[in-house]
């Protein structure tokens, strides 16, 4: 397209133009180039340390293997499926079969009784670290508001707190455990008990940083604010919903992304231990099962476990721009 | 949980088709008793299983296959059954799961049973109607000290180690150790495990002591006199506990020998079968309540597993590749397919480049290995007597009758006649075996060369030098003076 053909500019104008695209388009390109080739970089680092590292589980994992684990660990999902569905196949043709001599059988389709695959894996320590983390948050928030608005009782828990913040999930995990065990009998139990005790595990680690980032924010609301809401003689309940809540939200919510970055990490360690069937189990198998693939695809979780953690933080700050009043608060 | 999406399309589907079904099954049966009275199924005579979704424990070795080949063969599905398989962490948590029911059932080492019933450890009725395999575990030593054996190992005209390596060319390096005051570790998986009576045995075959249990007065580490100082650690962690340096060998199970081989990490030096051929190894664990509770369900699980025992042994180890891949997938054993063929597939490798023929490393089918023969169990008591997990002398008749409550051939050999009336199996391949009456005849195949009858306990544990029932003088290379071992 050329300027100087369908407009009149001359070529003083053309030149101030170029002079102010050019630092925007080094900024632009800076922002996509860079990080780019920081990866680039890390790479071939990886690429190279991998190389000199010789375990007794063969070479450590290189960037190249850890490809290759996912297209196998993708294949073996959709090879686990085919067998889930002729399984289901051959269940409803032994029903029938069955019925046919037997029509007083209560047939029933059972789940598929395969493995559990790495996509599988992935689902349920999703469910189990948002379980535990909704867990958390419905005891924290609330109590977090409670020992903020009231000095006597943050006073008097506040001991507590700073006890059992510094807990490792892995001394909760035998405690929890047994009290599982204990108290959860039943004989058709909903959720499986490993389920159960992860969850547990995650909440009682993850509840600390909410409950002190809430008090925190509840505590240092503007005295204007707090005027405000006295000269109006708001009832409790609305003052908190209409004062506390709005003002004390960057805080929340600092606490609640704090509180799913230790969960998410807090959940590989306790599935390990509980055998809850996702990708903490996954790891510890693949290190018991000791094969030539084994650091390959710990490797591979590993990545994963570290793109899910983060995807997870970018959703807790897109829900925090949407509740926050003052967007500028959630910038990054 | 997780396949809901799936799950409940499938559920809706089956659901219609079961209605149509149900309503043309309803017109066909009509239709049968009208016209036939005599169905002739097998299954009438059997009969459905009582509990159709089961959940069976194992741990990560080789000899967990026929679980393995019995569900993915579809053998579990033919009998109408529904089978989750689940890796449990070490033999006490399988133990534990059998005996408070989160476990149906599991692959169990033999001797775990009998303790159970006799109350060392956990006191529980559990029984065994199978016996799974003969053979399959191996001793492996440290890199060092076979470095420290081999000049004690005798050679035949070719260069070749002779076998047996019997635990003669250990002692020095024991005796090494002792003088140096340190301690000698070795590690099995369990303390009524098959593995820790064969180490003990072919460590005392040599004259060293392993220890002695005390459980009466509460010492149950098995070390009370012991030279080498055995301790348990669940299979999978065997060669890793070694390369820390924690222990100097182990005996276990495959394939955490040829593992260790690989990795460079330790030597096999004797093969069980090499202590005593076609020895008993694991068992079908079930309590006795879920055997009343279930009959059909029992018989059901032992004829499945039966056609994968077969299976596994047909044409001489044929198909032991292919098993071989099975059990490489990890959420079975899960090592390198080419670690587990070293010791399925007809070889065993010692050092490395020494590779035997052993195609009875592990023997599934063959020899009548599944019959739970009562002089099995009897052995497994007689060595717990050995070692003093039994605290006192019993009598013959008390061996036999432990044997009896926990062993099961009468539902074993209904499984077979069941098999052989559906066809699924030939008489031919079970020679004799409905005639059987649960014992062996006495066996001599043994690396210290005793013989060993059943009917006889006591009088075998009267044959053997280290051994709590051997009211003798004991006299300790290292000590000074003989010390008296006689015991009340």
């Amino acid at each position: 397209m050329s300027l100087f053909a369908n407009f009149s500019i001359t070529p003083r104008q053309f030149g101030d133009a170029i002079s102010d695209v050019l630092p925007a388009l080094r900024r632009a390109l800076t922002a996509a180039i860079v990080p780019i080739l920081g990866v680039v970089m890390f790479v071939v680092v990886w690429t190279i340390a991998a190389g000199s590292i010789q375990t007794s589980l063969g070479q450590f994992p290189n960037p190249a293997s850890v490809a290759q684990q996912t297209v196998n660990l993708y294949q073996e999902h959709q090879a686990e499926r085919e067998k889930a569905e002729a399984f289901y196949q051959r269940q409803i043709e032994r029903n029938a079969a069955r019925l046919a001599k037997d029509p007083n059988y209560p047939a029933k389709i059972r789940p598929y009784t395969g493995k559990a695959t790495f996509i599988d894996q992935i689902q349920t320590s999703l469910i189990t670290v948002l379980a535990g983390f909704g867990l958390a948050a419905a005891i924290a928030i609330p109590f977090g508001i409670m020992i903020g608005l009231n000095k006597a009782l943050y006073t008097a828990t506040n001991p507590i707190i700073q006890l059992f913040k510094p807990v490792s999930p892995l001394a909760w995990l035998p405690l929890v455990t047994m009290v599982v065990s204990a108290l959860y009998t039943s004989d058709d139990p909903l959720f499986a008990k490993s389920f159960v005790n992860s969850l547990i595990t995650v909440t009682l680690c993850c509840i600390w940083p909410m409950i002190i980032n809430t008090s925190v924010g509840v505590a240092s609301i503007n005295k204007d604010w707090q005027n405000v809401s006295r000269v109006l003689r708001l009832p409790p309940l609305v003052h908190i919903k209409k004062i506390v809540l709005p003002a004390a939200i960057p805080s929340i919510f600092t606490g609640l992304r704090l509180s799913l970055g230790i969960a998410w990490m807090v959940l590989i360690a306790a599935e390990m231990l509980a055998q809850n069937p996702g990708l903490g189990k996954f790891v510890w198998d693949e290190f018991q099962n000791g094969s030539s693939q084994s650091l390959s695809r710990i490797m591979t979780a590993v990545l994963v476990i570290g793109l899910i953690g983060y995807l997870l933080d970018r959703v807790m700050l897109q829900l925090q721009r949407l509740l926050s009043w003052n967007k500028a608060s959630a910038q990054r | 949980m997780l396949h809901k999406l799936s799950f409940h399309k499938l559920t809706q589907r089956a659901a219609q088709r079961i209605k149509t079904v149900h309503s043309t099954g309803l017109v066909c049966c009509f239709a049968l008793l009208m016209n036939n009275h005599a169905i002739a199924s097998a299954d009438q005579a059997l009969g459905y299983p009582e509990k159709e979704e089961l959940t069976l424990g194992f741990i990560k070795l080789t000899d967990m296959a026929p679980l393995a080949v019995a569900y993915e063969r579809g053998y579990f599905e033919d009998e109408g059954l529904y089978v989750t398989l689940e890796a449990q962490a070490n033999w006490k948590v399988l133990l534990d799961g059998v005996v408070d029911g989160r476990l149906d059932g599991a692959h169990m080492l033999a001797g775990q049973p009998l303790a159970a019933r006799i109350g060392y450890g956990t006191k529980a009725d559990l029984i065994t109607p199978f016996s799974m395999n003969l053979n399959s575990n191996a001793i492996t030593v440290a890199n060092d000290v076979w470095q420290k054996m081999k000049p004690h190992l005798p050679t035949d005209t070719n260069g070749k180690i002779k076998h047996p390596i019997t635990a003669d060319a250990l002692k020095p390096v024991i005796d090494d150790y002792q003088r140096q005051g340190k301690r000698f570790n070795m590690g099995m998986v369990f303390p009524v495990s098959t593995h820790n009576y064969e180490i003990r045995y072919w460590l005392a075959a040599s004259g060293i002591h392993p220890g002695f249990y005390a459980p009466e007065s509460g010492d149950t580490s098995g070390l009370i006199d012991a030279q080498v100082q055995l301790s348990v650690t669940p299979p999978p962690q065997m060669p890793a506990t070694m390369e820390a340096g924690t222990i100097k060998g182990y005996c276990v199970g495959e394939p955490w020998n040829q593992q260790a081989l690989m990795k460079g990490l330790g030597v096999p030096v004797i093969t069980n079968a090499q202590i005593w051929r076609n020895n008993p190894e694991k068992v079908l664990g079930l309590t006795q309540a879920f055997v009343e509770r279930y009959p059909n369900t029992t018989i059901r699980l032992t004829r499945a597993l039966l056609r994968a025992t077969k299976w596994l042994d047909e044409n001489n180890n044929a198909n032991r590749v292919a098993a071989t891949k099975l059990l490489a997938q990890s959420q079975y054993v899960g090592a390198d397919a080419e670690v587990i063929a070293s010791s399925m597939t007809g070889t065993f490798e010692f050092e490395r480049g020494d590779k035997r023929a052993m195609p009875d490393f592990n023997v599934f089918f063959r020899y009548n290995a599944n019959f739970p023969y009562y002089s099995d169990a009897i052995w497994f008591l007689t060595q717990m007597r050995r070692w003093g997990q039994i605290s006192e002398d019993k009598s013959d008749q008390w061996f036999e009758d432990v044997a009896r409550s926990v062993y099961r051939p009468e539902i074993f050999k209904r499984a077979v006649q069941s098999l052989i009336d559906d066809k699924l199996l030939h008489a031919s391949d079970f020679p004799d075996v409905l005639s059987q009456d649960g014992f062996r005849a006495p066996q001599s195949h043994f690396i210290d060369g005793k013989t060993f009858d059943a009917r006889k306990p006591n009088a075998y544990l009267a044959q053997f030098v280290i051994s709590k029932t051997a009211g003798i003088k004991q006299v300790n290379k290292l000590r000074s003076e003989p010390v008296d071992m006689t015991l009340e």
